[in-house]
């Protein structure tokens, strides 16, 4: 049950996707965020999905794995296209159903905005199912660096984050072992009320953050044993460097961002 | 006789139908009698703990069946329930499932979810400590103020106190001082004398095994290859060494003595009967 997460997942492979530098692939993914929310109509969508497709197909991901990672956000898209299928009352009417009225307006805003979701998640999924974690804190570390201008502890932030990404896994095992042996104990995790399961929860609970603790702590040390003292004067096994890949496929991307604004404003479509 | 556990054919496979599918127990067919002290053995990975996982129907087999007393245990949701209450199993590191205010009430949370009455959850809490070598005033403190070695007594406690009639540890000793292993072990013994209780112990140190064991279940690779009363299984030291395992030190030195052209018996694994068979050497010289 709890092996189903893919929070985070990343799927190694060599792909140019995979090789791009993390900033690149963090500003790519800002830029196509704008282009998608800055996108007005059906040409500025298909250019956006044609560049997604591409994106995807050259990753070797597989679309199946980006589906897997949409069922959480089911309910989501069904609420969003139902509001917008209903509540828009424009265009010409197509069927009339007591209170209900669904109208051509209605069917296209509902049918972008569910494509926007759609769109919105598969382009960041892609972002971490071809970058490592510490390869994406990496960069964020990078790209959010002009902040420690403003007393901003960049540093300790992604520290903080390749950390917790680090122990998702361990804590999800740990969980896993708990609750087994206290349902050995005759715990009972499903059936009764509410108030119940809350109750239930206790055992599982109280271990866990006992253990999370012990694990903070033991890490802690093991971190100031070997001298770390925070992000000054530090340097990195592994540089990143900008390559021509890079510069080619952020300069895509700002066209693509530009190319939606002038599509918005000139044409509306 | 008839066995107090068993399984028939016993599957199980792990993510099925995706890339990291794996086989964890094939065709297993295990079996435990009353009142029998075994060991189970096998490296890391050879399928110990998914087994006894199986033992107490934490893990529902992907096919097969595991029987007490004869029955299925899947058959329906009570004869599940009471699989896990007659079958005790204390995990590896167990210090590390207590969640309660006080040692006693953590001891009595097993009891208390077979909805037993107070009196009666009250004697087994005092029985179980009493089994697991804790003392009456540690029944009162944190079980977070307790040592490594205490705490873990504490959850041995907490199973004990369901009163099970099948008690499974996984590596009861693992992490501990030679005094602290001995100890448990010995209260483990106490346990299994007084009660008539079937114990059965996971590990991979042969030394324990060869103590406390009246009979040895070889797990390799999904499989159980060898079984039998550790002199019968130690034989094969061959076959134990190609799995990754070993016979203990003595039985070693035994080999290597035969090996040497020396008139012993290779199948020696007590410290005792290392020293008889020794003098009756010396004897015959």
């Amino acid at each position: 049950m709890l092996k189903d997460i893919t929070l985070g997942q990343f799927f190694p492979g060599t792909s140019l996707v995979h090789r791009l530098d993390p900033r690149t692939k963090l500003l790519c993914v800002v830029l196509y965020i704008a282009a998608l929310f800055t996108a007005a109509g059906w040409v500025s969508y298909a250019v956006v999905f044609a560049l997604l497709a591409v994106a995807v197909g050259i990753s070797r991901i597989g679309v199946k794995a980006l589906l897997r990672g949409m069922k959480p956000v089911v309910v989501i898209l069904v609420f969003t296209g139902a509001l917008n299928l209903f509540y828009t009352q424009t265009g010409t009417e197509l069927v009339h159903l007591g209170f209900l009225h669904i109208t051509t307006g209605g069917l296209e805003r509902a049918f972008f905005m569910v494509t926007r979701i759609l769109m919105l998640i598969s382009g960041t999924f892609l972002l971490t199912y071809t970058t490592s974690p510490i390869a994406l804190t990496d960069g964020l570390e990078h790209l959010l660096g002009p902040l420690k201008l403003l007393k901003v502890p960049v540093h300790d932030l992604a520290m903080m984050m390749s950390i917790a990404l680090r122990f998702i896994p361990t804590l999800i095992e740990e969980t896993d072992k708990i609750m087994s042996a206290q349902k050995a104990r005759g715990a009972d995790f499903e059936g009764g009320s509410l108030l119940d399961k809350a109750r239930a929860m206790v055992p599982l609970m109280v271990p866990l953050f006992v253990s999370a603790f012990r694990r903070a702590d033991e890490l802690a040390t093991a971190m100031e044993c070997r001298c770390y003292h925070g992000g000054e004067g530090r340097t990195r096994l592994k540089q990143l460097r900008f390559q021509a890949a890079d510069w080619a496929v952020l300069a895509l991307f700002v066209a693509l961002l530009a190319l939606i604004v002038v599509l918005k404003l000139r044409f509306r479509v | 006789m008839e066995p107090i556990l068993e399984t028939k054919k016993l599957c199980c496979t792990y993510s099925v139908g995706t890339p990291f599918e794996h086989r964890a127990l094939i065709d297993v067919d295990f079996r435990a009698y009353p009142g029998e002290y075994l060991g189970i053995i096998g490296h890391t990975g050879s399928g110990k703990s998914t087994l006894i996982q199986h033992l107490n129907a934490l893990l529902k087999p992907s096919s097969g069946q595991v029987l007490l007393h004869g029955e299925d245990i899947w058959a329906n949701a009570k004869a599940t329930r009471m699989a896990r209450f007659k079958v005790g199993l204390v995990f590896q590191y167990p210090e590390y499932q207590l969640f309660e205010e006080t040692v006693y009430k953590d001891i009595a949370f097993g009891p208390k979810n077979m909805r037993l009455d107070a009196r009666e959850i009250d004697r087994r809490v005092h029985e179980a400590a009493y089994f697991a070598g804790l003392t009456d005033d540690q029944l009162q403190k944190s079980p977070f103020e307790l040592s490594g070695g205490q705490k873990r007594r504490v959850a041995i406690a907490g199973v004990i106190a369901m009163g099970p009639e099948v008690l499974i540890l996984d590596e009861p000793t693992a992490g501990l001082d030679p005094v602290g292993r001995e100890s448990i072990l010995r209260n483990i013994r106490q346990f299994h004398d007084a009660k008539n209780a079937t114990i059965i112990i996971v590990s991979h140190s042969m030394e324990d095994m060869a103590r406390v064991a009246d009979r040895i279940v070889v797990m390799n690779d999904a499989r159980i290859p060898l079984q039998g009363t550790p002199r019968e299984v130690f034989s094969h030291a061959e076959e134990l060494r190609a799995m990754g395992l070993s016979v203990p030190q003595i039985t070693q030195i035994f080999h290597r003595l035969r090996a040497l052209g020396l008139g012993v018996d290779e199948s020696v694994y007590t410290l005792k009967e290392a020293k008889e068979a020794l003098l009756a050497l010396k004897r015959r010289d």
